[in-house]
């Protein structure tokens, strides 16, 4: 059999997942081209691992917003939690497991299950509540989370960990003890461990893990849930189950964005503008902007909208207005009833032209 | 004392939150959408009375005038061009959009005025009252928030239950469909929630600034997104209940930042969203609605 018959007899998704690895592969390869002939500038440089984060930020929360239909606010709680926690397991750890090839993949997982778990907790009671109020729930978890990391104190003593919600100097610790987590003023010296190799490892992963779960019967039947949830309940799909896998899967992933985050940086401090609204704002507008339920169009979004604000550094105050304005204007071009309908003629007119000529041809 | 001292900040704090709670709740209880521009709405009031009043040095019920007509437009504004064309659409379009528009607003405000906190001052010429020998401090601003919290519910009230436009907005949120047929103007009844809610939202500005003297883009959204705790907690659609809640939420924000802490006020009014809508999601006034098929 020939390739070109085999491509075109090849399922649409696999086909269409096949353009998104490629798509991948070429961008490692030029990635490592520029590096290796010392061509890369150390802005872009410095670009690599955020634009990998949000890559991984912009799919998972694709799955929760596309594929699941449920908005999630408070996508950068779970990038929080999964940053706080595996910052302090390999502050924790830097002097007991000093290869960063053992300690990173460890803390990887850590800040991914710890995400999961709180996605599971979050998700359990919230997932039976109808759209809006699972956004507004949300946008209260991510909020939440910041907060307490910003009153958080952890240390360490030789009698072990001490706990306060007030300042340092009530963990009522011994001389010799060392706060590891200090409030408002976060985690410092967490070991950079990051690096666009791994990044774009995870990259490979979440998305090869979200693609697999969207084209699996698990991700068939939510997107069913999605489409008609009654109808999908009515032939006996457990929609509590299913929503809570994509969520989990979603809040698994974005911890593993906060690894890389919290790893990327020296000192790990939760404001407004990592991990707060504003983060989970900024990740929706990736995920609207390369169309929602499109996952390589996240990525490309999430890359562009990385790279772009940097280059364009002189127009730094209006990014946020543009910001809204593609909120407001992508919604109103892909849902308004009226251009629905107006698409709906357009396509209709082409097609029947194209059938027109395909009988002339004939 | 002490107890009674913070139990009247919290009242008069929750007072401004039940007026921010009955915009919300009148706009979903009719276009059945999560208005999350109206916590911005807030903060434009705000910037509105004090550019009339501060900068341009012009009397105060100017300013209040100014404020109550420019958000009045604003939402019928808002209303027309980002939320009718999306009438109809999925519930998770309307919500993007609404966000966009909160976030457009915000970010405008951060252009025309910039990041600085401006320092407002009180529209409140009343002075403090002193209680039981000074061990008792009720500032002016408390006072004339709870009265006029308690003026507007009555109006709203009288509004919605006794005249025409009233009743078309109770036939509109009920069914949207037959009240068309009925000859109810749905389209206009729809501005008009928008129009009293986002007057509302500046009165609430006026209030919450002036209680709280400084204001910056983002005055509005902390609050916006608290009231919406407030008008669940009641039961969204409800106006008693957004004014419950409203209080209710003032109180529980005051004392837990009284007696536990006051870095996790914000986490513990949230926390109170998470359980209300575990253990009862339609809210202390709330109709339980059923799903058809």
């Amino acid at each position: 059999m020939k390739q070109g018959s085999r491509l075109s007899t090849m399922k649409k998704s696999t086909k269409a997942n096949g353009i998104t690895y490629l798509m991948l592969l070429v961008a490692f390869a030029v990635v490592q081209i520029f590096t290796a002939t010392g061509s890369m500038t150390n802005l872009i440089k410095g670009l690599l691992v955020p634009a990998c984060i949000y890559i991984i930020m912009a799919v998972s929360l694709n799955l929760t917003v596309g594929i699941l239909g449920e908005l999630s606010l408070g996508h950068a709680g779970f990038m929080c939690v999964g940053a706080f926690a595996s910052s302090f397991f390999s502050v924790c750890m830097r002097d007991v497991i000093t290869s960063e090839w053992v300690r990173f993949p460890i803390a990887i997982i850590i800040g991914g299950v710890v995400a999961a778990l709180f996605g599971f907790v979050v998700g359990i009671p919230v997932l039976r509540l109808r759209g809006d109020y699972l956004a507004i729930v949300t946008l209260a978890f991510g909020e939440i989370v910041k907060n307490l990391m910003n009153v958080l104190y952890i240390g360490k003593d030789d009698s072990g960990f001490h706990f306060s919600l007030k300042s340092a100097a009530d963990l009522g610790m011994e001389p010799d003890g060392k706060v590891i987590v200090k409030g408002a003023l976060g985690i410092t010296g967490t070991p950079r461990d990051s690096s666009f190799i791994v990044a774009f490892i995870l990259v490979v992963i979440t998305i090869f893990v979200v693609l697999n779960v969207i084209n699996s019967r698990q991700g068939r039947a939510i997107m069913s849930i999605r489409d008609n949830r009654i109808a999908a309940e009515s032939i006996g799909i457990n929609i509590t189950k299913y929503k809570l896998m994509a969520f989990v899967v979603s809040a698994f992933f974005a911890g593993i964005a906060g690894v890389l985050y919290s790893h990327n940086i020296s000192t790990l401090t939760a404001t407004t503008n990592n991990f707060g609204y504003n983060m989970s704002i900024m990740v929706l507008v990736y995920v609207v902007l390369g169309g929602i339920g499109n996952i390589r169009g996240s990525i490309i979004a999430a890359v562009i909208l990385t790279v772009l604000p940097e280059l364009l550094r002189e127009f730094s105050d209006y990014r946020m207005l543009v910001y809204s304005l593609v909120l407001i204007f992508m919604m109103l071009f892909s849902s308004s009833p009226a251009m629905v309908n107006f698409r709906e003629k357009l396509s209709l007119k082409t097609k029947r032209s194209k059938g027109k000529k395909a009988k002339e041809a004939v | 004392m002490e107890f009674l001292q913070f139990f009247i900040s919290g009242l008069s704090l929750g007072s401004i939150y039940a007026i921010i709670a009955l915009g919300y709740t009148m706009v979903y209880g009719i276009a059945k959408m999560l208005n999350f521009a109206h916590g911005d709405v807030i903060m434009v009031g705000g910037y509105l009375l004090f550019t009339i009043s501060t900068t341009m040095g012009l009397p105060v019920w100017i300013g209040i005038t100014g404020a109550v007509v420019g958000c009045t437009a604003l939402g019928v504004v808002i209303e027309r061009f980002a939320y009718r064309p999306l009438r109809g659409a999925t519930s998770l379009a309307v919500l993007i959009t609404a966000i966009g528009v909160s976030y457009l607003l915000q970010n405008l405000a951060l252009l025309i005025f910039g990041a600085a906190p401006k320092s407002f001052t009180s529209i409140v010429t009343m002075p403090a009252m002193t209680f039981a020998n000074g061990a008792l401090t009720v500032t002016g601003e408390s006072i004339v928030t709870i009265a006029i919290c308690i003026v507007i519910m009555i109006v709203l009230t009288l509004f919605v239950n006794k005249t025409k436009p009233g009743r078309a907005m109770h036939a509109v949120s009920e069914d949207r469909g037959a009240a068309q047929l009925m000859g109810v103007n749905v389209n206009g009844t729809i501005a008009l929630t928008f129009a009293i809610g986002s007057a509302l939202a500046a009165i609430a500005g006026a209030l919450l600034c002036s209680a709280y003297p400084t204001l910056t883009p983002y005055t509005g959204a902390m609050p916006g997104i608290k009231t919406f705790v407030a008008a669940v907690f009641g039961g969204i659609g409800s106006i008693p209940g957004a004014m419950v809640g409203g209080l209710l939420l003032g109180l529980i924000e005051s004392l837990s930042k009284a007696y536990i802490s006051s870095e996790m006020a914000d986490a513990i009014v949230f926390l109170v969203l998470i359980v209300v809508l575990v253990v009862k999601p339609t809210g202390i006034f709330g109709k339980k609605i059923s799903e058809k098929v």
